[in-house]
């Protein structure tokens, strides 16, 4: 597969970004530093190239049904211009991706996917389409997407924008926002543990307000940040990543998302007889959050032990910017979950001492 | 990048600083901006001995963990312990902040090696 660039390539290189291939799309790991950049979210904004991130409309008579039968939360739940997270699985429980549902009205939804899965989730969506009235659009690449985030997002973008801001809500949206003369959907969203925004816009529009809030943030200390410090920022906030947290193997409730899976939905969705079966049952395993007691970092696929038996193993695994802490998140033996409790981590062959506590590390 | 003059490297981006028997290792500035902010080193016990191309001690950024690798066999004469308590030093200047201090044990290893001359050339080549 070629590897993609987003609108904003050029503007990576020029400010210095450090670009790598990720999941398919030349985006900076980082520009000025890591530190630098997700301390600037933390404690004023950071912005971010989002534009890999995949879109799908779903549109027709249908499409609340087929979202409460493809997804595990309650869709039926939100109004117009209202957000919610949800989880699309398999028929045994495992992950295909997690995301973000867009109300328009009764009949429209965007979702908004991770890069790495747009192929994946849309050819599912459309094997799982079956006899709904709805029509499924992939509309990817026509969009541009930046994050601005950090307690200063709000100061920062009304100066660019006659809306008021403070009226979008955390988790709602506006379909309407003039930012630099390109109208916007702008919502009360990201992915850092931050206030902050998503910015959509038409692809050939993105550049300008990129630069634009990058030139509007300087005297509050905006600074561009890269895929780096948008892993350890959502990490510190207890956030899940796909592929870590959940995925194909690991299941919404044994990720700690069991707030998610609506298991009494009266609708059914995909997933919910084995995940039902899986919470009477009781988990196996489960993912906790843990801190160093000994000198180590741990890291993703490090193994995890307890009196010399493997329980589990490191899903993320951080020194924190935030909390300046070696930390992480195990997915480990259920019995063991418990907070305070004595772990191992292997690090380099080695058992370091760790103790369990929880991950949502940082709270704002 | 940078490329001290005088030194021996690896292709690992290791650099040997040899006075005599004995010599300084350390990585060179291609390896401490490879790997972005350092915050964890890891560091071998005196006396510890290791052979040419095995992994002595480990260096942490935030995002990635690397190994790092003798460029020569030796036994370790003395560490730099100022880089456990701070491991930017490597970012800041990491031809000064040597790791460790060895008793080469080969010194016909270190023909192996690229001169100042011969890395730079590597890293406009190879890398």
């Amino acid at each position: 597969m070629v590897t993609k660039k987003t609108p904003l390539y050029d503007e990576h290189v020029k400010l210095g970004g450090k670009v790598v291939d990720y999941a398919g799309w030349f985006l900076p790991v980082q520009y000025e530093g890591l530190i630098a950049e997700h301390n600037a979210v933390r404690n004023a904004a950071g912005l971010f190239d989002v534009s890999h991130m995949g879109e799908v409309v779903v549109k027709g008579k249908d499409a609340l049904a087929y979202l409460q039968y493809l997804t595990t939360n309650d869709i039926g739940s939100i109004e117009t211009d209202q957000i919610i997270y949800t989880i699309m699985c398999y028929p045994d429980g495992g992950v295909v991706d997690d995301f973000l549902v867009y109300k328009y009205d009764d009949e429209e939804y965007l979702l908004v996917v991770n890069a790495a899965n747009t192929d994946k989730d849309f050819k599912w969506m459309i094997d799982q389409k079956k006899d709904f009235n709805i029509i499924l659009e992939n509309i990817s690449d026509q969009v541009g997407e930046v994050a601005i985030q950090g307690p200063k997002s709000e100061e920062i973008l009304q100066k660019l924008t006659d809306t008021d801001l403070s009226k979008i809500k955390p988790f709602h949206f506006d379909r309407k926002v003039n930012i630099s003369g390109v109208e916007c959907m702008v919502s009360r969203t990201g992915y850092t543990g931050e206030d902050g925004f998503e910015i959509y816009s038409p692809a050939e529009g993105i550049v300008k307000i990129w630069n634009d809030i990058l030139e509007a943030g300087k005297e509050h200390g905006i600074k561009p940040a890269g895929l780096g410090c948008r892993d350890t920022l959502r990490f510190e906030a207890g956030m899940p990543l796909y592929g870590h947290e959940i995925s194909k193997e690991i299941t919404p409730l044994e990720g700690g998302l069991k707030f998610f899976v609506k298991l009494d939905k009266k609708e059914d969705f995909i997933g919910k007889e084995a995940l039902n079966k899986q919470w009477d049952e009781g988990l196996k395993r489960k993912v906790v959050g843990f801190e160093m007691v000994g000198r180590g970092i741990p890291r993703e696929n490090y193994d995890v032990y307890k009196n010399g038996e493997k329980i589990g193993h490191v899903t993320t695994g951080y020194m924190s910017p935030t909390l300046k802490k070696n930390i992480g998140v195990a997915l480990i033996k259920t019995e063991e979950t418990k907070l305070d409790n004595e772990i191992d981590i292997m690090i380099r062959n080695k058992p370091v001492k760790a103790v369990t506590i929880n991950k949502r590390f940082y709270k704002r | 990048m940078k490329v001290a003059k005088g030194l021996f490297y690896a292709e690992d981006h290791e650099w040997v600083k040899v006075d005599g028997e004995e010599a300084l290792v350390g990585i060179a500035d291609y390896a401490q901006d490879s790997l972005g902010d350092i915050v964890y080193v890891e560091l071998p016990e005196v006396d510890d001995e290791f052979d040419k191309e095995e992994a002595f001690a480990a260096v942490e950024s935030v995002k990635a963990a690397a190994d790092i690798y003798m460029p020569v066999g030796g036994k370790i004469i003395a560490v730099n312990e100022e880089l456990l308590d701070d491991p930017s030093l490597l970012n800041q200047d990491p031809y000064e902040s040597w790791m460790v201090k060895i008793e080469i044990a080969d010194k016909s290893e270190l023909d192996e090696l690229m001169t100042s001359e011969d890395y730079e050339k590597f890293l406009d080549e190879e890398v």
